[in-house]
C-alpha cells in the first residue's frame, strides 16, 4: 500500500488493569477469578436495595503506586462518580468510577521500540474504578446467565496520550506497562483471562497535519498481538476509506480475531450518555502526602531503574541488561543467583540464565518463576565453575540433573563423581598414554597441523568422563607437545 | 394520647418495675392493629409471630436483669428498612415480594437493645411523597380525620404512633418525610443530622439526603431511641464517627438565655393563618421560659424547592436503576428481549410519581443539561447551607424555629394530581436536608378542625442536644404533644 507512506497514524490507549488486592473494591469479597459462577458475591455486589459500598484502602495504594511508576501527579482530594448505564452485568445499574477527579494525572512512560530510538508516551489519566459481572451465553437456549463473581473486582484504567504512531510502538508500549503493573506486583498481567484489558483509539491524518483525525475505538483485544493486528487492519481499513474518497466515521468497532478484522459495533449516535455524577454514597478520599511518601519509599525498584543499576553493578550488556530486568521475577531471580555465585563473575550468572535457564524455560513454556532450578542452585553452579570444582561441561550435565530432579549442585556433583581433576599426577599420566597412542598425529602436529591440539584435549576429557581440569589438560599437553 | 398505648418513657418504667410485660404490651399494639389499622392502613406487614416471639425473649432477658430502656418496647418500622427475612416493600409493587437477606443497621441496633418490631409501615413509594398515597398498598389515613392523609412519606409510621398502633416508630426524612408527617398527625419527629444515623439497610431514595430518625409520641421518647440509632457504622462510608452524646442530659438543660432564630422568609406567602397564629404562640411560650427570640433571615430559603427537585432526582434515577427485574423484585412475564425485560418490568413496578422522578433526574444528569441543572443545584445547596452556617454563627443560635408544614393535613385526593402543589407541602422543611442539619417537629396546637399543628426546631450540625433542649422545655410548659385523637375504628 503505497498510500501509506502519506499519512500517520495516530493512536491512544485505555488500558484497564484488575488490581491484584485480596478483597474487591467495595466490600469483603475475596477478589479471586475461576470459581463457579456467583459463588463470590454478596448482596454489594449484587445491589441490593439498602447496601452501600465501602472503599478498600489497599485499591488506593495499588492505584498511588502504580500513578508514581507512571511518573503522575497523586490527586490528594479523590472523588468517586458514578457512571450510568443498563446492562445486565452492572447490577446497580451505574459503576463507581472517577470522572472529573481521576487518582493520577499527567503521568508518561518511555518505550524503546525495537529498531527505533526512546520515546516518551504521554499518561494523560489513571483513574479507579469498579469492573462489572459477566453475561455468559451458552448452556440455554434463547437465555442468557449472569455471573457477578468479577462485579467488585477493583480497576485502574490507564489512559494515554494520543502519542503512539504504529502498531510497533503500541506492541512496545503495552509489553513494558504489562511488566510495570507486573513488577509492582498490583495485577498480573494476564490478557487472555482479561485481567489486563486494552481498547485502542485509532485515527489516520496526513502527513504534516497536526489536527487529529476523526478516530474508530477499538474493542475485544485480548492480546498484545492482536492489538497490533487489529491496529494495522484498521489503518489499512481507514486509509482506504479516505483514498476512496469517502470519511471516517467515529464508531466502536470490535475486533474479530478469526475473522482478522474490525466490524462497527456501535456509532456515534448510539454512544451511551452516562449521566456522571459524584457518587453520594462515598465522601471524597483525602490523601495525605506521608502516605504517598510511604509508598513511594515502600516502592519496588522500578524497570526503568533497574535496567542502568544491572548494566553498571554487574557490568552487563544493554541485551542481557534488558532481558534480566524485563520483569521482576527475572530480575529477582537473576540478583539471587549473583548472591550465591559470589565471588563468580556476575557475567558468567547472566550467561547461565539467559543462555541454559531460559533456553529450557521458552522450550518447555515454563515462567521463571515455576523454574525447576532455583536461582541458589544455579548461582552455586556458577560459582563451583569459578572456583575450578567442576568444568563448564561438567556443570552442563548438573544442570541438567537439576532440571529434572532439583536439588543441590555440590550434592549431585559429589553423588554422581563428577569432580574435576585438577592433579597434576593423575592428567600427566592420561596425556602421557595419549600421547603415545597417537604418536602419528604428534608428529603431524609438530610438522605445524597446530589445529590437532583439539583432537588431542578431546581425547583426553573423553577419558576422563569430563572431570579433567580444562586448564591443566591445555597447559600439560602445550608443554609435552612442544617436545 | 390514647391512654391504652403508654410513651415509651412510661412502658420502660413499666417494665422496669413489672408492672408490665413486653408479652402484655405487644398484644395490646397487636390487638389495636387488628381492631383500628383496617381503617388506618399504617401497617403494610404486620409480624404478630416474630413480634410476641422477641417480645418473650424481651422479658426472659429482663428477668435475667440484662434489660435497656428499650428491652421490649413494641415499635413499627417504615417498610424502607431491610429486615431479615421480612417482607419489605418500600411501598412500591417493584418490592412487594422482597425479603432482605440482612438486616438494616438501624433495626439491628434497636433489635439488639431489645426492641420488638410489630411490623412494616405504610409509606409513599420509595419513600417519593408528601401524603402517602403514592404507596402501591393504598393511601394511609390520619387518625384525626380518616378522610385526610397523615402526610408522608412517613406517613403509615406517623400513623401508628398517633393512633396508639405502637409504642414509637421509626420513619425517614429524605426532605421532610419525618417532620411533615409528625405535625399532621400531632406527633413528634426528629430528623437527625446527615450521617448521624447509619443508612445501611435503607432502601436509597436520594443517598445524599436521606437520614432516619424516631417518631415519637414526645420529644423524650425521641432522645431515648435517638441514643440507640446514632453513632459510626463501618457499613456506611458517609456516616459520622463522632461520639454520641447523652441525649437524656440534654433533655434537662433550661432554656434560658437559649437563643432562638425566627426566620422571616418562613413566615410569607402560603403560610396558613391559623399555623401562624399558632407558631406565634410558640415564640411567646419561649419567651416566657426566658428564650432570646431573635428575627433572622435566611435569604437562600426560596430556592429550597427548585434545588431539591433536582438533586433528588438525579439521585433517585441512578438509585432506582437497580430495579431490573434480573437479581431481585417484580420482573415482567415472558420478556421477549433484554430491553422488553426492562421496560415491561420497569413500567408495571413503579407508580406514576416515582417514574416521573426517574425521568426528571435523567433529564438534568443528561449530557449537555448537567451544568445548567445539576451542577448548579449542587452550587445553591452549598449556598444554603452557608446560609444556615451565617444566622447560626452571626447570631450565636442555638436553634432556628419555624413552622413545619404551611397547612394541617390536607384531604386525600386533594393534591395527588398537582405534584407543584404537593411539592409545596415541604417548602419548611427541604432546605435542612439540603444542609445535613438535624431538626423536629413538635405539636403546638389544633385548628378550627381540630387537625393537629407543628413546629420545627433548626439545629447545628451534630447538635441534636438542643434540639431536645428546646423541644422538652416547650413539652413540659404545654399540653399539645398530649393531644389525641381519640379511637374512632
Amino acid at each position: 500500500m503505497s498510500a501509506a507512506t502519506h499519512y500517520e497514524t495516530v493512536i491512544g490507549l485505555e488500558i484497564h488493569t484488575q488490581l491484584a488486592t485480596r478483597s474487591k473494591i467495595f466490600c469483603g469479597c475475596p477478589n479471586r477469578f475461576g470459581s463457579a459462577p456467583n459463588t463470590q458475591i454478596c448482596p454489594v455486589c449484587a445491589a441490593f436495595p439498602g447496601v452501600l459500598p465501602v472503599l478498600n484502602r489497599a485499591v488506593l495504594d495499588m492505584a498511588i503506586m502504580t500513578g508514581l511508576a507512571l511518573n503522575g501527579q497523586i490527586r490528594t482530594v479523590n472523588e468517586f462518580a458514578r457512571k450510568n448505564y443498563f446492562y445486565p452485568d452492572l447490577p446497580a445499574g451505574y459503576q463507581i468510577s472517577q470522572f472529573e477527579l481521576p487518582i493520577v494525572e499527567h503521568g508518561e512512560m518511555m518505550i524503546e521500540p525495537e529498531g527505533a530510538p526512546r520515546k516518551r508516551i504521554g499518561i494523560t489519566r489513571a483513574h479507579m474504578e469498579v469492573d462489572a459481572g459477566k453475561n455468559l451465553h451458552e448452556g440455554i437456549q434463547g437465555a442468557s446467565w449472569v455471573d457477578l463473581n468479577r462485579t467488585g473486582t477493583p480497576l485502574l484504567e490507564i489512559v494515554t496520550e494520543p502519542d503512539l504512531r504504529s502498531a510497533a510502538e503500541t506492541g512496545a508500549f503495552l509489553k513494558k506497562l504489562r511488566a510495570l503493573v507486573r513488577h509492582l506486583g498490583v495485577c498480573d498481567g494476564n490478557m487472555e483471562e482479561g485481567s489486563f484489558r486494552c481498547d485502542a483509539n485509532v485515527s489516520i491524518r496526513p502527513l504534516g497535519e497536526t489536527r487529529l483525525g476523526t478516530r474508530a475505538e477499538i474493542k475485544n483485544l485480548n492480546s498484545i498481538r492482536n492489538v497490533m493486528r487489529a491496529i494495522d487492519y484498521e489503518v489499512e481499513r481507514q486509509i482506504d476509506l479516505i483514498e476512496a474518497g469517502e470519511k471516517v466515521i467515529q464508531e466502536t468497532r470490535l475486533w474479530d480475531a478469526n475473522q482478522n478484522h474490525t466490524r462497527s459495533m456501535r456509532g456515534k449516535e448510539e454512544a451511551h450518555d452516562y449521566r456522571y455524577f459524584p457518587e453520594p454514597d462515598l465522601p471524597r478520599v483525602v490523601i495525605d502526602a506521608a502516605r504517598i511518601e510511604a509508598i513511594r519509599a515502600a516502592m519496588p525498584e522500578l524497570p526503568d531503574e533497574k535496567f542502568p543499576r544491572f548494566q553498571k553493578e554487574y557490568g552487563l550488556t544493554d541485551y542481557d541488561a534488558g532481558v534480566l530486568t524485563a520483569d521482576r521475577e527475572m530480575a529477582d531471580f537473576f540478583e539471587q543467583a549473583v548472591t550465591a555465585a559470589r565471588p563468580a563473575d556476575p557475567k558468567a550468572v547472566a550467561n547461565w540464565v539467559t543462555v541454559e535457564l531460559l533456553g529450557r524455560l521458552n522450550r518447555e513454556g515454563i515462567e521463571i518463576a515455576q523454574s525447576p532450578v532455583a536461582a541458589e542452585a544455579l548461582g552455586k553452579l556458577t560459582r563451583m565453575i569459578h572456583a575450578g570444582v567442576i568444568s563448564g561441561k561438567i556443570a552442563k550435565t548438573v544442570f541438567m540433573h537439576m532440571w529434572d530432579k532439583g536439588g543441590d549442585p555440590e550434592r549431585i556433583v559429589s553423588e554422581q563423581g563428577l569432580l574435576q581433576v585438577s592433579d597434576q599426577g593423575a592428567i600427566e599420566t592420561e596425556v602421557d598414554r595419549m600421547l603415545a597412542l597417537h604418536a602419528d598425529k604428534v608428529e603431524q602436529y609438530r610438522a605445524g597441523k597446530v589445529q590437532l591440539m583439539g583432537f588431542f584435549v578431546g581425547e583426553i576429557m573423553k577419558a576422563m568422563r569430563g572431570k579433567a581440569n580444562p586448564g591443566v589438560v591445555n597447559t600439560l599437553l602445550k608443554e609435552k607437545l612442544a617436545g | 394520647m390514647d391512654a391504652a398505648i403508654p410513651t415509651l418513657a412510661q412502658a420502660a418504667r413499666a417494665l422496669a418495675t413489672g408492672e408490665l410485660s413486653s408479652v402484655e404490651l405487644t398484644r395490646a399494639c397487636l390487638e389495636r392493629i387488628e381492631r383500628l389499622d383496617p381503617s388506618l392502613n399504617a401497617f403494610i406487614t404486620v409480624d404478630a409471630p416474630g413480634a410476641l416471639a422477641a417480645a418473650e425473649q424481651a422479658d426472659q432477658r429482663r428477668a435475667r436483669g440484662e434489660a435497656n430502656p428499650l428491652t421490649g418496647i413494641p415499635l413499627a418500622i417504615k417498610d424502607l428498612f431491610c429486615t431479615k427475612g421480612l417482607r419489605t416493600t418500600c411501598g412500591s409493587r417493584m418490592l412487594e415480594g422482597f425479603l432482605p437477606p440482612y438486616e438494616s443497621t438501624v433495626t439491628a441496633r434497636l433489635r439488639a437493645a431489645g426492641a420488638v418490631v410489630l411490623g412494616k409501615t405504610n409509606m409513599d413509594e420509595f419513600a417519593m411523597g408528601s401524603s402517602n398515597e403514592t404507596s402501591f398498598f393504598g393511601p394511609v389515613a390520619n387518625p384525626w380525620d380518616r378522610t385526610r392523609t397523615p402526610g408522608g412519606s412517613s406517613g403509615g409510621s406517623a400513623a401508628a404512633v398517633a393512633a396508639g398502633l405502637c409504642v414509637a416508630s421509626i420513619g425517614t426524612d429524605t426532605g421532610g418525610s419525618i417532620r411533615q408527617p409528625a405535625a399532621m398527625t400531632g406527633i413528634t419527629g426528629l430528623k437527625p443530622t446527615y450521617g448521624r444515623v447509619s443508612r445501611f439497610g435503607m432502601v436509597a431514595f436520594a443517598s445524599s439526603l436521606d437520614q432516619a430518625g424516631p417518631m415519637t409520641r414526645d420529644i423524650r421518647d425521641a432522645a431515648m431511641l435517638l441514643q440507640e440509632m446514632a453513632g459510626h457504622d463501618p457499613m456506611d462510608s458517609t456516616a459520622i464517627d463522632t461520639p454520641v452524646p447523652d441525649y437524656g442530659a440534654a433533655l434537662e438543660r433550661s432554656v434560658r438565655g437559649l437563643r432562638i432564630g425566627v426566620p422571616e422568609e418562613y413566615f410569607g406567602e402560603g403560610l396558613h393563618p391559623e399555623v401562624r397564629a399558632a407558631i406565634e404562640q410558640v415564640t411567646r411560650v419561649y419567651r416566657e421560659l426566658g428564650a432570646d427570640l431573635c428575627p433572622i433571615s435566611l435569604p437562600m430559603t426560596r430556592h429550597a424547592i427548585p434545588t431539591y427537585y433536582i438533586i433528588a432526582p438525579a439521585e433517585a434515577s441512578s438509585n432506582l436503576a437497580r430495579y431490573d427485574g434480573i437479581r431481585f423484585g417484580h420482573r415482567c412475564d415472558q420478556p421477549k428481549d433484554l430491553k422488553d425485560l426492562y421496560a415491561r418490568t420497569r413500567a408495571e413496578g413503579f407508580g406514576a410519581e416515582v417514574k416521573r422522578r426517574i425521568m426528571l433526574g435523567t433529564y438534568v444528569l443528561s449530557s449537555g443539561y448537567y451544568d445548567a441543572y445539576y451542577r448548579k443545584a449542587q452550587r445553591v445547596r452549598r449556598l444554603i447551607a452557608e446560609d444556615f452556617a451565617r444566622a447560626f454563627r452571626e447570631h450565636d443560635l442555638a436553634v432556628i424555629l419555624t413552622p413545619t408544614a404551611p397547612e394541617t393535613a390536607f384531604r386525600l385526593g386533594e393534591k395527588n394530581q398537582d405534584p407543584v402543589s404537593m411539592y409545596l407541602s415541604d417548602i419548611y422543611t427541604i432546605n435542612v436536608n439540603l444542609a445535613g442539619l438535624p431538626a423536629a417537629s413538635l405539636p403546638c396546637g389544633l385548628d378550627a378542625r381540630g387537625l393537629p399543628i407543628g413546629f420545627q426546631l433548626i439545629g447545628r450540625p451534630l447538635d441534636e442536644a438542643a434540639i431536645l433542649t428546646a423541644g422538652h422545655a416547650y413539652q413540659q410548659a404545654t399540653q399539645w404533644h398530649l393531644a389525641s385523637p381519640g379511637e374512632q375504628p
